[in-house]
């Protein structure tokens, strides 16, 4: 574990040390670009999909998805981040006692 | 420095999320303080532990979080103009490069302004963060099962709200249902941590084929 905290963090780092001190060209590439802005889109939608209908390697459906539902009607709402999260938890805590 | 000031205060509640969901992983509360302080971007440390929470290796769990902060290297070459940092200043400049310092220091008039807004926002941040995800920590390192609290669903409700503004085009939600897709009917068939970067390959993909070029530096924490 500590393996992976040390060396997710320093390529983090050395990510962002990059970005101020390559030549611009490099970055500049369009397509480079276009990767920069859509890669964060897909994996945050892969990790929502994964953390919320996958246990280990089965697809269930459980409270999660309650709690997510209840977080995508929150944030299209305009809830504060801290809202969206909570509300997120509660119903999923309120689901799994009840069943 | 006020918008600053109250970045650094909500990103710090964010962090005691962080913290909790880290515990409820599997890591340590120190292993949890050392990615807050180390690693220092939100999304990515959320990936990580994701990852790891959802029965990949620890080392699938980083890449996906170097996959995420990749967009820190964007940021920096944006920000390089406005800083002007050499030496032991940018090193320590870089470590501050996130969503946040970003957005506030390109969004100001003035270079000057510029460059208070992303020192004051970065530093803000790095307090807020740091010491929250301690508070986060040890808070959920005194329950016996963060399960009954639903804590296992903070990590996608804090990436809903990550996501949702950059859904600005209709090519974004064509990727985000394309990727949630095939990262979704791949986790049955690979080994946990491959759907995630099965999904970044949709990206890559959609970024070399086409699609309008304009990037822009998000605002969301």
């Amino acid at each position: 574990m500590w393996t992976a905290v040390l060396a997710g963090s320093v390529t983090c780092y050395l990510l962002k040390l990059a970005g101020l001190s390559v030549p611009e060209k490099v970055l500049a590439n369009p397509r480079v670009q276009r990767i920069a802005d859509l890669l964060p889109v897909a994996l945050l939608a892969a990790l929502i999909g994964l953390q919320t209908l996958s246990s280990g390697r089965s697809l269930v459906l459980d409270a999660r998805l309650a709690g997510l539902a209840v977080a995508v009607v929150a944030q299209w709402r305009r809830a504060p981040f801290l809202v969206v999260v909570a509300a997120a938890c509660a119903t999923t805590a309120l689901v799994r006692a009840a069943t | 420095m006020r918008a600053a000031l109250g970045i650094g205060g909500v990103t710090g509640a964010y962090g005691a999320s962080f913290g909790a969901v880290a515990v409820a992983a599997g890591l340590n509360p120190l292993q949890a303080c050392t990615l807050s302080l180390l690693m220092f971007t939100g999304g990515s440390q959320f990936a990580m532990v994701g990852t790891i929470a959802g029965g990949g290796q620890p080392l699938a769990g980083a890449a996906t979080a170097a996959l995420l902060g990749a967009r820190n290297a964007f940021y920096g070459l944006r920000l390089a103009p406005i800083l002007q940092v050499r030496g032991v200043r940018r090193i320590g400049a870089a470590q501050l490069v996130i969503d946040e310092s970003a957005a506030m220091g390109a969004a100001q008039p003035s270079v000057r302004a510029g460059r208070l807004g992303f020192w004051a926002t970065g530093l803000s941040v790095f307090v807020g963060w740091n010491v929250m995800t301690l508070v986060g920590a040890l808070g959920a390192s005194a329950l016996d099962d963060p399960g009954v609290l639903g804590l296992d669903v903070a990590g996608p409700a804090a990436f809903v709200a990550l996501l949702s503004p950059r859904l600005h085009r209709r090519q974004s939600w064509i990727i985000a249902i394309g990727a949630a897709l095939v990262a979704v009917a791949a986790a049955p068939l690979t080994p946990a941590g491959v759907p995630v970067l099965l999904a970044g390959l949709v990206a890559v993909g959609a970024g070399l084929v086409r699609g309008p070029n304009t990037p822009t530096i998000e605002a969301a924490p």
